[in-house]
């Protein structure tokens, strides 16, 4: 396959960015994209250039590293898929491919095409955790009962991979689909609901803190979140988030 | 721990936004069983509109009502402005190229947009009936009412501004009906109510809802148009 790219290259967080052209040939429709962008780069390196810069890890769907703009959708035209688990024969032959990073404010762009997203780690940070002493004498999960529902519903929220695809895809930039994700997550299970109050509090105080927008409910997020997690999050966050403001106690 | 008010955070902000939207839309139904009756032709319509006018300026319980319809009028458009204002800033740089068609509706994103068409609308239509009615100039029917019906149907027939007022007024109802399809729906997961199992429930009542009630709104001024 011959592809023209359009990518996004800025040499640092201060410096201004722009879109450059590269033509690219010798592509195989079985590359993944990153392994695309690696053979861009190898011929970038001959030629004496900077590689283009950017975020993956596992290659395999379940980092959430890979945060790629592509083609006008965050992981590209391919629903419930990450960058890094896309195909080439998502593309035809000769397509012009735009790749840019994430764009939001609490997201700022380091180096082309990856950007800061410790926005999430402070989000979890303030509250996405349990508080157990596990000291030794840790209890099993499993001997506490759990609803078969909940359990389910827990675990899906639990897919969330933190790629930061719901900010990116939002147009208001809102991180409401990973918060909430992540709220439910724990809301749900006995072990978490002890803190759910402060919890929903905190992480909810930090995300505005950051500078993510609100939602306005246009459900971008749920239809470009690669682990497919779902508005009713979103639903239940509103819910726990007010529970916990008229409740005056904890 | 968290001291902001009920206000200042972001989702607190969507309650009120959907709590208002959702009162103003309580107000809708309200304004339109008053409308209909312009329906009703000859002298009975007119000494029977002009009756429900005045109970409607006088009477302590609608006057409390529509006190709340003001407020909410207008804390429903200062919180949309702020959130709009605070989801630009979200994203300073946007992207070179971008689909948005590919996973949401047009009308969610673009509340703002019609909400500011509404906005113009009501503040027209306020000005047009709402404050003549209030501060005139206005007739006298044979019941010594203020002869509201009058000012209404003239409004609407008078000439080149009856028709461009009739256009308007079909217009800014097309906006409300498309500020509402998405809106009743989101109004209802902002509060934490749509959960998996209504949603579909939710958003069905909420197209019908938002359909119906501008479609019925409109009637009125093509028929007053088209008839007199
Ligand atoms: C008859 C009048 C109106 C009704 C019944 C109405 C109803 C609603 C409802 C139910 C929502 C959804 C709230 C939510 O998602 O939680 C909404 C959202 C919105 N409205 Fe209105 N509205 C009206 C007039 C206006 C006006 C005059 C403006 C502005 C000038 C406006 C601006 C907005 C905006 C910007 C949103 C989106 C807010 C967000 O999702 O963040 N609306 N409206
Ligand atoms: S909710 Fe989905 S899109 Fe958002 S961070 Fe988690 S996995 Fe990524
Ligand atoms: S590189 Fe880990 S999810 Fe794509």
């Amino acid at each position: 396959m011959k592809l023209k790219l359009k990518i996004w290259r800025q040499k640092n967080a201060a410096a201004e960015g722009k879109m450059v052209d590269y033509d690219i040939s010798d592509v195989s429709s079985d590359m993944s994209f990153l392994e695309m962008l690696d053979v861009l780069n190898e011929t970038l390196i001959k030629k004496g250039e900077e590689p283009v810069e950017f975020d993956h890890d596992c290659r395999e769907g379940i980092c959430g590293s890979c945060s790629l703009y592509i083609n006008g959708e965050p992981h590209g035209p391919q629903k419930l898929t990450t960058a890094c688990q896309l195909h080439m024969r998502s593309f035809k032959d000769g397509e012009t491919i735009y790749i840019e990073p994430w764009r939001a404010k609490a997201f700022p762009v380091i180096k082309d095409l990856v950007v800061d997203r410790t926005a999430f780690d402070r989000i979890i940070q303030a509250g996405g955790y349990i508080s157990v002493n596990t000291s030794g004498n840790t209890i099993d999960a499993n001997a506490t009962p759990v609803p078969k529902d909940d359990a389910d519903s827990a675990f899906d929220a639990a897919t969330c991979i933190g790629c930061g695809a719901c900010v990116a895809a939002c147009r208001n930039a809102s991180a409401m689909l990973f918060v909430s994700a992540k709220v439910s997550q724990l809301a749900l299970l006995p072990q978490g609901e002890v803190e759910a109050n402060v919890r929903a509090l905190n992480m909810v105080e930090q995300m505005d803190k950051e500078g993510f927008g609100n939602c306005t409910v246009t459900g971008a997020c749920e239809a470009e979140c690669p682990k497919g997690i779902s508005l009713g999050n979103i639903t239940r966050l509103n819910r726990e988030y007010m529970k916990a403001k008229l409740n005056p106690v904890d | 721990m968290s001291n902001s008010a009920l206000i200042q955070s972001s989702l607190a902000k969507k309650y009120w936004m959907a709590a208002t939207g959702l009162f103003l839309c309580l107000f809708l139904v309200g304004h339109l069983a008053g409308n209909l009756q312009l329906l009703i032709s000859g002298e009975e319509g007119l000494l029977q509109f002009n009756e429900y006018a005045k109970f409607m300026t006088s009477n302590p319980v609608v006057m409390i009502l529509s006190y709340l319809t003001y407020i909410s009028i207008l804390f429903h458009a200062i919180d949309g402005f702020v959130l709009t204002v605070q989801n630009r800033k979200a994203r300073p740089k946007n992207y070179a190229y971008s689909k948005p068609s590919e996973n949401s509706l047009w009308t969610s994103r673009n509340m703002a947009l019609l909400g500011t068409i509404i906005l113009v609308f009501i503040i027209l239509h306020m000005r047009q009936f709402w404050y003549v009615m209030h501060w005139g100039p206005i007739g006298v029917d044979s019941a010594g009412n203020k002869d509201l019906y009058t000012v209404t149907i003239t409004a609407f027939t008078d000439g080149t501004f009856g028709l461009l007022y009739t256009i308007g007024y079909v217009v800014a109802m097309v906006a409300i009906a498309l500020h509402l399809s998405h809106g009743f729906q989101s109004a209802f997961q902002s509060l934490g109510l749509r959960t998996d199992k209504l949603k579909k429930a939710i958003i069905i009542v909420g197209y019908i809802f938002a359909m119906l009630i501008p479609l019925l709104f409109a009637i009125i001024p093509v028929y007053i148009h088209l008839t007199h």
